[in-house]
Parts: structure tokens; C-alpha cells; sequence
């Protein structure tokens, strides 16, 4: 295994002057290629802010964030675009897929913005995952006809579209019942064993945690190793 | 930016009945604006037609004469006094020019005149005239005297005269009929009334005579030259620049339609200002009603938008797919109004076969490709707004909405 990412140091504030808010306070982190790691903590943590700047969706206020060995903490928001599109995948808790398009249309977004057309490749790959996740006869159906558990599959499949190298999860199966919440995490650990991605899967749920190999416990803006 | 406009579409075709009502709203302004066009532009030129259809476009003469100094320059004169000046100013090198000015691109028509004032006589009866002696063959070429004939005929024969159904009135006489015409050289012919004409100018039907060039020469005492050549065009509103080009080419005086026409030109101008200042007022419509539309769509889109910047779509990406939804509105609007603009128009006849008091709108003058493109530069510009501020949603903060 190699290191996938390093962050070191990292401050993240909000606010200024009185009403400043110290949410992650020069938190440490290294994460290897294929892991399956869990990220707990209580609410207000800073859990999904970690995420978020893990998925370069926000930036730190300070401290250093690298991801394949490219420093992720200076880069431009269109430099940040680029590497989230090609390297990293997302799973949110209310699977969030675009209403208007079908389930294969969604896979397939990540790969059409990047070419910035809909390919006969890209497509084949959409439908290749969407069988894999167990909705081949639900690919061209709108997002809108799918069931809860249905839509985070496509989320899921939409997440490995790109092949991305780290998937960041944030209560993937927050918002399924338990049977459905243990077909995703199966699926979550089949694709990790099968293809070696990254996936760090921010919950509550002990039960979810004790699907992966790796627990990251986030306290007080600081994290440590379970 | 193929994928951008397909999403730019679906999304339209999401909301069918919101996306319906704003194409039909542009659909309106476009149409406001091709009929405006349509109806200022027919308008002008059914003025035109009725006001300086029937005169010449432009009007060739000799050069006016530089004033003589009267003075003497020997001092030892007494008395200075000047002859009787009865000459006429004569175009004496028409016939060399003529040719070169047929051959001008644009000219419809010619006609060499010779102008003079008399009286037609009949019995105790006598009435002042405009005397215009023309060409036989050119008898309607300028005036259309052949359209307005009421009765008679326009041939023109040397013993022949052309008179208005006022001075017709006037003297009680009728085609067929014999008048004398007595020119201000004191020279008296007696003509047949060949024709009568009514153009419904009462300066003409009351007080203008045609008579052959021939006959004219002798009423005038002109046995050459000629008072003026008559120009139509085939472009009216080109008689400036070809009076000025004329002017520098030949010498003479060269002079446009415009130039006695101010008051009429000054209407006309006035009315397009109103014109266009109305087809402004739709335009600013279409863009304010995109712009608002594309801003409710853009924020009803919010957590859409956060999603497609996590999957990594740029921020010009996003804009790209907002701008082409406002080009996609401005120009299916801009077609869809253009069209039913010329289906509603087309029944009309043109502003010059336009019956009395009919809506004087020109089809031709509908202006559509420029309501098209105007239409969907406009759509473009309202849609830059909406598309920034969609640029601008920050995905971390409607993910989840």
C-alpha cells in the first residue's frame, strides 16, 4: 500500500473576531491507497468540514492538505475542480442525484463533464457499474422513479465513475433501512477489495463502522486512530 | 459544451409548461417588435408614395448665374441702367448629358422639360397654368399621368394638351374640346384637350398643363436646350447622394426631392424615433422576463448545481449551461415570433397597393432577421446574470437541501 493522501497541521475557521469558531484545530492525518477506514465522531465535530476539505470542496485555513502528491491547500478552485472530477468520488447521505436525468445519465455525468460530451465509452462503463450495483434493469429509468436504496446505488456507481483513487462517503446509509444500509456498505467493501479505492465513510452507525477496517475517531477538531 | 447545452435542454423540457410561457412571452415582444417594424415602415412608405411619388427625385438645371456687377469702371459715367432680363436659364447641354445620366445605376427615368407659366383661354374664360412641355413618350414617366387619367388620352400630339380635372372644371370643358394657351412670351397656340388627369394634388389637377416638347419650344420662344431634366429613381432615399454625385460629375445644379421636403422628412424621422423607441421598450421586456425567469430557475436549481460542482463541473461549465438556456429561449422565441409576425402580416397588401384607409403595414419591412438575432443577443446578456450567480453556488452549503 501507498500513501494515498497527508494533511497535516490543518486549522479550519469560521468567522472572524468575537464570533470566530475553531472547528478542526491542527488536525494529522495520513490515509493509504485501499483502505476502508470510518469516520466517527459526535455531531459538531468537524467530521463533515474534514470531509469537505478532503473533497476540496472547501479550503483550510491553515496546515497542509496533499493528495497524490499534488498540494491540494494552494491550488486554484479551477485546478481543485479538475483533480476532485479525475480522483475523487462522492456518496452523500440523500444520494443527490440530478431529478431531470436517468440512472445511467447520472453515472455517467462525472465522465461527460470532464469530456464534455456523453461518449459510447463512458456510457458503456455507466452500465457496466449500474449492473454492478445491482440496477441493470433500472438504467434508464429517472432518478425521480427510483427507491431510496435504489438512488444511493446510482450514487455509489456515480462516485466510481472516473475510476477516482479516494471516495468520500458522509452517511451513506443515514437515510436507508438496515437491510438496504448493509447491501450499500456490502457493496462499499466489495468494490474496495475488488479495485483497491479508498473509501472513507464519515457516520454514526457503529454497526456501519464495523464494516470497515479502519476507524478515524474526529474529537474536539483533532483525530485519532481507533 | 455539447454536454452543457444537452443539459441546458433537459432542463427546459423539465419544466414544459414554465419553459412554454416564457417562449410565448419572447414570442409577444418579438412579435410587438417585427409589427412595429412592419407598420413604421410601411407607413413611410406609403407617405412617400402619396406625398412624392408622382414628383421627380431629383431635378437637374443649369447652374445659377453669378450676379453681375452693375458698376462701371470707367468713372466718367453718369448712368447705369439695366436691360430688360426676359431670358429664361437654359440647360443647354442636355442632350450630352443624358445619356450619361440614363446610364447611372439606379436611374428609373428620365424627362427633358421645358417650363413656362401661361393662360389657358376658353371663350370668356381664362385660368393660369404651369406650362410643361415633355417628351411624348414621357408623358407619365415622372407624374403618373397615365394611372390618374379620368378622361381621354395621354397621347400627346403637337397640337395637343394634357390639362387637371380642376382647370377642366374650372373652364367647363372636356376631352375632345379645343383651348387656347397662351404662353408669357406672348405666344398663343390652340390645343385639343387630349387627356384630363386627377393626381388628388390640387396644385396640380388646378393649375398644370402638358404639352409636347415641341409645342413647348414654341410657346416659350426655346428653339434648343431645355429648362430641366426630371429624375426618377428606383431608390428615393438615394436622391441625395446621386443629386450630389450628379452635381460633382456634370456642373450643374443637381437638386434632391428632400431638399423641399424638410417638414415631411422631419415627420418621418420622428416616426421611426417612436418606432424604434417602442421595439426598444419589447426588447427590454424580453431581456427583463429571461433574466427573472432564468434567476427562479437558477435558484430552484441550487442543490442541482452544488451536486454537478462535486462531480466536478467547472464554474464556466455552469454558466455555459445557463447562458445556452437563455440562447435557446431568445431564439426559439425569436423564430416562433418572427413566424407568426409574417403570418399576420402577410394578408396585408403592400403600403403602394394599399386601399384608402387601410392599415398601411409593409411585410417586406418586418425586419425579422434582425428581431431574431436581436432577440437572442438579448436572451444571451439576460442569461449572463442568472449564470453567474449559479457559478457562484457554493456546493457545500446546498448539498442536502
Amino acid at each position: 500500500m501507498s500513501e494515498l493522501l497527508a494533511i497535516r497541521d490543518l486549522v479550519k475557521t469560521y468567522g472572524e473576531g468575537d464570533a470566530e469558531t475553531r472547528v478542526l484545530k491542527g488536525l494529522d492525518l495520513q490515509m493509504e491507497t485501499g483502505e476502508l477506514s470510518a469516520l466517527l465522531g459526535p455531531s459538531g465535530s468537524g467530521k463533515s468540514t474534514l470531509l469537505t476539505i478532503m473533497g476540496t470542496l472547501l479550503q483550510p485555513t491553515s496546515g497542509q492538505h496533499t493528495m497524490l502528491g499534488t498540494d491540494l491547500t494552494h491550488a486554484s478552485d479551477a485546478e481543485l475542480t479538475g483533480f476532485r472530477n479525475r480522483h475523487i468520488g462522492f456518496v452523500f447521505q440523500f444520494h443527490n442525484l440530478l431529478p431531470d436525468f436517468t440512472a445511467v445519465e447520472n453515472v455517467m455525468f462525472p465522465a461527460a463533464v470532464f469530456a464534455g460530451r456523453e461518449t459510447a465509452a463512458a456510457r458503456a462503463r455507466a452500465r457496466e457499474l449500474l449492473a454492478r450495483v445491482g440496477l441493470a434493469d433500472r438504467m434508464d429509468f429517472m432518478a425521480t422513479q427510483l427507491s431510496g436504496g435504489q438512488k444511493q446505488r446510482v450514487a455509489i456507481a456515480r462516485a466510481l465513475m472516473n475510476k477516482p483513487e479516494l471516495v468520500l462517503a458522509d452517511e451513506p446509509t443515514g437515510n436507508l433501512d438496515r437491510e438496504s444500509a448493509n447491501q450499500v456498505m456490502a457493496l462499499i467493501g466489495e468494490i474496495n477489495s475488488d479495485e483497491q479505492t479508498t473509501f472513507l465513510i464519515s457516520t454514526h452507525d457503529e454497526t456501519i463502522a464495523a464494516h470497515c477496517r479502519r476507524r478515524i475517531l474526529v474529537s474536539d477538531g483533532r483525530v485519532s486512530t481507533l | 459544451m455539447l454536454y452543457g447545452l444537452k443539459i441546458a435542454l433537459r432542463y427546459l423540457t423539465a419544466s414544459k409548461g414554465q419553459t412554454g410561457l416564457l417562449i410565448a412571452g419572447v414570442a409577444v415582444g418579438v412579435f410587438v417588435f417585427i409589427f412595429m417594424s412592419a407598420l413604421i415602415g410601411g407607413l413611410a412608405v406609403f407617405l412617400l408614395q402619396r406625398t412624392v411619388g408622382d414628383i421627380a427625385h431629383v431635378t437637374i438645371e443649369a447652374p445659377d448665374r453669378d450676379a453681375i456687377s452693375l458698376l462701371p469702371d470707367s468713372p466718367d459715367v453718369l448712368v447705369v441702367q439695366q436691360r430688360a432680363g426676359n431670358q429664361r436659364t437654359l440647360l443647354r447641354t442636355a442632350d450630352a448629358f443624358l445619356p450619361l445620366i440614363e446610364a447611372l445605376p439606379g436611374v428609373a427615368a428620365t424627362s427633358q422639360q421645358i417650363v413656362g407659366n401661361g393662360f389657358v383661354v376658353r371663350g370668356q374664360t381664362r385660368a393660369p397654368v404651369g406650362v410643361t412641355g415633355v417628351e411624348a413618350a414621357k408623358v407619365s414617366d415622372i407624374a403618373n399621368i397615365a394611372k390618374a387619367l379620368v378622361a381621354g388620352s395621354t397621347d400627346l400630339t403637337n397640337s395637343g394638351v394634357i390639362i387637371g380635372s380642376g382647370l377642366a372644371e374650372d373652364l367647363g370643358i372636356s376631352a375632345g374640346q379645343v383651348v387656347r394657351l397662351q404662353s408669357d412670351r406672348d405666344v398663343e397656340r390652340t390645343l385639343v384637350v387630349t387627356g384630363i388627369f386627377e393626381i388628388g394634388v390640387d396644385a396640380l389637377d388646378s393649375r398644370a398643363a402638358f404639352v409636347s416638347l415641341a409645342t413647348a419650344r414654341t410657346l416659350f420662344a426655346q428653339p434648343q436646350g431645355v429648362s430641366r431634366i426630371e429624375i426618377k429613381l428606383a431608390d428615393l432615399n438615394q436622391a441625395n447622394d446621386f443629386a450630389s454625385r450628379i452635381a460633382a460629375q456634370t456642373g450643374l445644379k443637381a437638386t434632391p426631392w428632400t431638399q423641399g421636403n424638410a417638414q415631411l422628412l422631419d415627420g418621418l424621422r420622428a416616426q421611426a424615433s417612436s418606432g424604434n423607441l417602442i421595439k426598444g421598450f419589447a426588447l427590454i421586456t424580453i431581456v427583463i422576463g429571461v433574466a427573472s425567469a432564468l434567476l427562479l430557475s437558477t435558484y430552484r436549481r441550487r442543490p442541482e448545481i452544488g451536486i454537478m460542482r462535486a462531480m466536478g463541473a467547472s464554474r464556466r461549465f455552469v454558466v455555459g449551461v445557463f447562458v445556452a438556456q437563455g440562447t435557446l429561449i431568445g431564439l426559439m422565441g425569436g423564430l416562433i415570433g418572427a413566424g407568426l409576425g409574417f403570418l399576420a402580416l402577410a394578408p396585408f397588401p403592400v403600403p403602394e397597393l394599399a386601399p384608402p384607409g387601410g392599415l398601411p403595414v409593409d411585410v417586406r419591412q418586418g425586419a425579422y432577421g434582425l428581431a431574431i438575432v436581436l432577440t437572442t443577443v438579448g436572451a444571451i446578456l439576460a442569461s449572463i446574470l442568472p449564470a453567474r450567480s449559479a457559478a457562484r453556488v457554493d456546493p457545500v452549503s446546498v448539498i442536502g437541501q
